[in-house]
């Protein structure tokens, strides 16, 4: 069967474990990996897994973009860097899916939203973050039964599995999920807490979503909806887990999570890489079966100035 | 610390916590006027710097830490104003606090910063510092924790933090586990690879009765800024008593500025009437210092307790064996659920 050639910016933890998620994937093949640091040892994992690499950044890819038939990149650099990276791609048809916080083009959570991006036939979807791909279905398995007035998403990580961009830049990660709250999960307000937790052996990934209802919760329909959200997440991230919920107090609804990755490049406390790399390659699939299909067209736009 | 040094006409800046990590022990519950009334007299009893916020900082108000009675932005504007010496400072803990409230503090008045990172994520907070320098705000790291970082480790970690632009670094003994061994320790790491004019702070918790004994401790090799509230309003057994800790320093000749009895008159009539609860060495504070859990806990895990039909202690045990950290309010919940449900008093209708 025909696959879907595809770019990786970003040789960093989320890079590498996107090779993974893409070579096992039926319609997706991972090509290149792009970097700008010669001595990189993500770089180095690239080439030995089979994948043509270059140290000159996105430039140094262009060149390559329509003889090797990329089509789909996936960008896991920075929020600063992400919407270049993206100007030059999308000149060229190469549809984006953002791993940053830069959230330039439409916020996908799979389960929630991602059929009308690719209806919408989307050139640039961002991938929110980590803490909002956690947390945001469970806002959403609420807020679809009954309003939410507000929500509050509280994600811990381990240490070992945030890297020096994101823990440099913590604001960004914290405003585009906060954001993310009310625009997918369908909350009127929202706010997002992260922790880092140093803990050796590192924890799995955990998260919080509290909802306020305006009205009383409807427990039944709430507690159904939920367990079917999970079903839905756990199809792409096996390990998604309710640990104790949902409780109800008063108006708030109360979800514990955990969430265990698969394991490919760092081990499974990692489930905040898995659900973000999980979530970015089933969006790229999404794509690549609408392309594959002739649904979609990918069209090439003009290099903002 | 064998013998006690010398401490004659040393200068310590003492910087009081009554108002912010005294608003974890009334549960966010302070009205504006009770903020106006304790900071105008720390003001009057020479107190130069008063921390004023949610107990939990900036981005404090959520359901992970409670609502308080009025925004940081109110309590500042009430309290600002009426300050003739002070200066009022705030707390901002990177992935609760941002940048957008950092800059709104600075608006409404407030001149000083602690950014707290627990003590082996210095790198987290290189942004806000960054940026509290930038406007022209006294910036602090805040090492929270520093009992679960060794001093070499801790050492490290500050220096990062003095790297993006911290003029104070300091060690946060926020389970109230550190005994003054432990504080010399990290005082000394921190002394040998900071720049001279980088100054050290102290912040007690008197779960083990030690705030005192720890200050001065840290004093004696060095620490040249001290947090302490009065009354000992703060989490857990609350943080060092300021005005023993006054009385103490009076005694040594260590130069604060403070007025003592001013401020025993403040905790004798104004904050021990405040307190919903006494705020003292009691089994679940102990329990934090003896465990080494994070002191705000303390209150979440007596609610948690009570709901759910378990000892308070048992939760924090638990929550310390799991090496949870400040923030994670939302666990004890959590603990508290699976600690039920093991134990038969809880039924999961999900499960």
């Amino acid at each position: 069967m025909t696959k879907i050639k595809c770019a990786i910016i970003g040789p960093g933890n989320i890079g590498t474990d996107l090779i993974y998620k893409l070579k096992r994937s039926p319609v997706l093949d991972p090509v290149w990996m792009v970097g700008i640091d010669p001595t990189s040892e993500g770089l180095k994992r690239a080439r030995e897994m089979g994948l043509k690499t270059t140290d000159q950044g996105v430039d140094g890819l262009l060149p390559h973009v329509l003889a090797d038939g990329v089509q789909i990149a996936f960008d896991a650099t920075s929020a600063y860097v992400h919407k270049a990276n993206s100007d030059k791609l999308n000149a060229l048809g190469v549809l984006m899916v953002d791993l940053t916080p830069a959230a330039i083009g439409g916020l996908c959570v799979p389960p929630v939203n991602l059929a009308s991006h690719a209806k919408a036939q989307a050139m640039n979807v961002n991938m929110i973050s980590c803490a909002g791909q956690a947390t945001i279905p469970m806002v959403n398995a609420v807020a679809r039964v009954q309003s939410v007035g507000y929500a509050e998403i509280i994600a811990t990580v381990s240490s070992k599995s945030i890297g020096p961009g994101t823990r440099a830049n913590l604001d960004e990660f914290t405003y585009t999920t906060s954001n993310a709250v009310c625009a997918v999960g369908g909350a009127r307000t929202g706010k997002a807490l992260v922790i880092i937790n140093p803990a050796d052996p590192p924890m799995i990934m955990r998260n919080t979503i509290y909802c306020l209802t305006d009205d009383e919760p409807d427990q039944e329909r709430i507690r159904a909806s939920v367990l079917d959200m999970v079903k839905e997440v756990q199809k792409y991230v096996p390990g998604y887990r309710l640990v104790n919920g949902p409780v109800f107090d008063g108006k708030k609804v109360a979800c514990f999570m955990e969430v265990a990755g698969l394991g490919d490049y760092l081990p499974t406390y990692a489930g905040n890489l898995d659900i973000m790399t999980a979530a970015a390659a089933r969006t790229a699939e999404m794509f690549a079966t609408e392309i594959l299909a002739g649904r979609y067209q990918l069209k090439a736009l003009k290099e903002a100035a | 610390m064998s013998e006690l040094k010398n401490l004659k006409g040393r200068r310590v800046l003492v910087h009081d916590m009554a108002l912010r990590d005294g608003m974890h022990a009334k549960r966010e519950q302070i009205s504006t006027e009770q903020m106006v009334k304790v900071a105008t007299a720390l003001d009057d009893a020479g107190v130069p710097l008063i921390q004023v916020s949610h107990g939990a900082g900036l981005g404090g108000n959520s359901l992970q830490h409670g609502f308080a009675m009025h925004s940081n932005e109110e309590y500042w504007d009430a309290v600002v104003p009426k300050m003739k010496r002070a200066k009022i400072s705030c707390l901002l803990i990177p992935g609760l606090g941002t940048m957008k409230e950092l800059h709104s503090a600075y608006d409404h008045g407030v001149r000083s910063v602690h950014v707290a990172t627990h003590c082996t994520e210095a790198d987290t907070s290189p942004q806000h510092i960054a940026y509290a320098r930038k406007l022209g705000m006294d910036a602090t790291g805040f090492l929270m924790m520093a009992h679960l970082n060794d001093p070499k480790g801790l050492a490290e970690q500050g220096k990062l933090m003095e790297s993006y632009g911290a003029q104070t670094v300091y060690i946060t003994d926020s389970a109230g586990y550190m005994l003054p061994n432990d504080v010399i320790e990290r005082v000394r790491a921190l002394r040998a690879v900071l720049k001279p004019e980088t100054e050290i702070g102290f912040h007690g918790h008197h779960n083990l009765g030690m705030g005192i004994a720890n200050s001065i401790a840290a004093i004696e090799e060095g620490a040249s800024r001290i947090d302490a509230s009065v009354g000992g309003l703060g989490a857990g057994a609350g943080n060092t008593p300021l005005e023993v800790f006054i009385a103490v320093c009076d005694r040594m000749g260590i130069d604060t500025g403070c007025d003592l009895f001013k401020l025993m008159d403040l905790t004798q009539d104004v904050i021990f009437p405040m307190m919903d609860h006494i705020v003292r060495v009691d089994r679940s504070s102990l329990t934090l210092g003896f465990a080494g859990v994070y002191s705000t806990f303390l209150l979440h895990a007596d609610r948690a307790g009570k709901k759910y039909g378990l000892p308070a202690r048992d939760i924090l045990v638990e929550l310390g064996r799991k090496k949870m950290i400040g923030g994670q309010e939302d666990m004890i919940e959590d603990t508290a659920l699976t600690m039920a449900k093991e134990r038969g008093l809880f039924k999961d209708k999900a499960a």
